[in-house]
C-alpha cells in the first residue's frame, strides 16, 4: 500500500480528497495514456509536481475546481480534469494540461482525487494507485515541495517573472508573495 | 425587538463546520471570520448577498463587477508586494441562500490580526485625556513622536499603493490597520499608552480603482485628511506627518500632493454641477 497517500478534509468542502506526492516517478508515459483513455478508475489529476509551489497553490485549485464542479460549471470533462485546468491562470484548456498536467518527462508527480461517489475511498485509492504508479510516495508538505517546484517555470506560467524569487530560507517574503500571486490568479480566472 | 438575522450564507459556506461568524454588517458586505483551506489559518469571508429589491439581472452584474474590481485590485497589490490581505478564493456568481436570491458573491482573504488605526489612535488620546496631569513635557513629546512615526507609516503606505497605480476611493482611519511584527508579545491593557507598533496594512478595496491620476490620489488623502480632523482631533495637528510620509515613498508623491492643496480648497468634488 502508498504509506503516504493523506486524505484532506477541505474546510468548507463536503468531499475529502486524497492526495499522495511521488518522486522519481518511472512510468509517466504510460500513466499519461492510460489517462486519456477515459477509463474512470484513471481518472485522476496528474499534476506535473514540478508546477506546483506549495501545498497551498495544490488546495487553492482544488477548491476552486470542487466548487465550481459543485455548481455544475466544470469547463473541462471531470472534476480532476478541473483541478489541473484551475492551476492554469487564463481560460486555455489544453494549454492547462499542458503546461500543469503529466507529460512524458514527468518525475515527480502529484496525484489528486476527489470522493465524489461513495466507492472512491481512501483503501480504493491508495490500492489503484500503489498498483499503478512506479514512483516512490514522499510527504505532501512545503519542504518536500520546495525541492521539486521549478520556480522559474511556474512564474513563467503566470506571467510574474519580474516577482522576485524565494530564497531556501524559513518564512520567505518572496515565497509568501508569489504563493499569494498565484493564489490570486486561480481565483481570478475567468472573471 | 426582532433579533436580526442576517441572510443565509450562500453556498459552499452553508456547509462549513464552525459556521463563519458575522463580524460586521454593511450596507453592500457581510464580513465574517473563517478557516482559510488550511483549517489552522483564519480567513476573512467578505460576502456581498443578494438584493431582492433590484432586478436580478442587474443585480447580478453589480454585485460581480463590484466584487471582481476588488478582487484584481487585492491581487495586483499582491503582486507588487503592498501590505493588504491576499486573495484566497473568489465565487462572482453566488450559489444557495435566501429562497428566491441567489446567494450573493464572495471574496476570500487573508486574515490580517491587529487593531484598525482607528482604535489605536482612540486609545492614545484616551489615554492621553487621562495622564494629562501626570506627564511632563519630555513624557508628552514622546508621545507625540510615536504618533508621528505611526502617521508617518500611514503615508508611506498610502504611497506604495498609489505608486502602484491603485486609489483606496474610501481612506479612513478604520481602512487601516496595524499588524504587530510577528515577536510581538500581544498584551493590550488600559494601563499603558497603545503600541504602535508594526505594519500598516490597507483594507477594504470595495471602492477601489485603478488610477495613476493625481486628482484621485489627491482625493484619497483629503479624504482621510478630513476623517482623521473629524474623528482624532488631537492627533490631526500631526497630519503633516503622514503627508512627509508620503512625499518619501515614490516619485509621483510631490505632484499629487500639489494637487491636495487645491482639492483642499474646493473640496472632494470636482464638478460644481450636479
Amino acid at each position: 500500500m502508498a504509506p503516504s497517500l493523506e486524505t484532506i478534509s477541505l474546510p468548507h468542502l463536503p468531499l475529502p480528497v486524497h492526495v499522495v506526492l511521488y518522486r522519481n516517478v518511472q512510468n509517466a508515459a504510460s500513466l499519461k495514456g492510460r489517462l486519456l483513455t477515459g477509463q474512470s478508475e484513471f481518472e485522476y489529476a496528474f499534476i506535473d509536481a514540478s508546477m506546483v509551489l506549495s501545498r497551498a497553490h495544490a488546495t487553492a485549485a482544488v477548491f476552486r475546481a470542487v466548487n465550481d464542479y459543485m455548481h455544475d460549471r466544470l469547463k473541462s470533462h471531470n472534476v480532476h480534469s478541473e483541478i489541473v485546468f484551475s492551476l492554469n491562470p487564463t481560460n486555455n484548456i489544453t494549454e492547462s494540461f499542458r503546461r500543469f498536467g503529466i507529460s512524458d518527462s514527468t518525475k515527480d508527480l502529484l496525484v489528486i482525487k476527489v470522493s465524489v461517489s461513495p466507492e472512491i475511498t481512501y483503501e480504493s485509492v491508495a490500492a489503484h494507485l500503489d498498483s499503478s504508479v512506479e514512483g516512490t510516495p514522499v510527504p505532501f508538505d512545503d519542504q518536500t515541495l520546495s525541492e521539486i517546484s521549478d520556480v522559474n517555470k511556474i512564474k513563467k506560467a503566470y506571467k510574474l517573472a519580474a516577482l522576485p524569487s524565494p530564497t531556501a530560507k524559513e518564512n520567505d517574503e518572496a515565497k509568501q508573495r508569489l504563493e499569494n500571486s498565484l493564489l490570486s490568479a486561480i481565483a481570478l480566472r475567468g472573471s | 425587538m426582532e433579533e436580526y438575522k442576517p441572510p443565509a450564507l450562500p453556498s459552499p459556506f452553508n456547509n462549513t463546520t464552525p459556521p463563519p461568524t458575522l463580524l460586521i454588517q454593511g450596507a453592500e458586505a457581510h464580513l465574517y471570520k473563517t478557516t482559510s483551506l488550511n483549517p489552522s489559518i483564519p480567513a476573512a469571508l467578505k460576502i456581498r448577498p443578494s438584493k431582492p429589491y433590484r432586478h436580478p439581472i442587474l443585480d447580478r452584474r453589480l454585485t460581480r463587477q463590484r466584487i471582481t474590481s476588488e478582487a484584481r485590485c487585492l491581487a495586483k497589490l499582491v503582486r507588487e508586494g503592498v501590505s493588504v490581505p491576499a486573495l484566497l478564493a473568489l465565487d462572482w456568481e453566488g450559489h444557495g441562500g435566501e429562497e428566491g436570491g441567489w446567494g450573493g458573491a464572495w471574496l476570500m482573504m487573508e486574515w490580517i490580526d491587529g487593531p484598525v488605526i482607528r482604535v489605536v489612535l482612540e486609545q492614545w488620546e484616551a489615554w492621553m485625556k487621562q495622564n494629562a496631569g501626570s506627564l511632563d513635557q519630555s513624557q508628552v513629546e514622546n508621545e507625540e513622536a510615536r504618533v508621528r512615526g505611526l502617521l508617518r507609516k500611514m503615508g508611506a503606505a498610502i504611497g506604495v499603493l498609489h505608486k502602484a497605480g491603485v486609489v483606496h476611493g474610501d481612506l479612513t482611519t478604520s481602512n487601516l490597520m496595524l499588524r504587530p511584527f510577528a515577536n510581538a508579545s500581544g498584551t493590550v491593557d488600559g494601563t499603558r499608552s497603545p503600541s504602535m507598533e508594526g505594519d500598516v496594512v490597507l483594507i477594504d478595496f470595495g471602492l477601489a480603482s485603478q488610477s495613476n491620476q493625481d486628482e484621485d490620489r489627491a482625493v484619497d488623502l483629503y479624504v482621510l485628511e478630513r476623517a482623521i480632523g473629524s474623528t482624532h482631533p488631537r492627533s490631526e495637528p500631526m497630519f503633516e506627518e503622514m503627508i512627509m510620509g508620503y512625499r518619501d515613498s515614490y516619485k509621483g508623491a510631490p505632484s499629487a500632493l500639489k494637487r491636495l492643496e487645491d482639492v483642499r480648497l474646493r473640496g472632494r468634488k470636482r464638478s460644481m454641477l450636479g
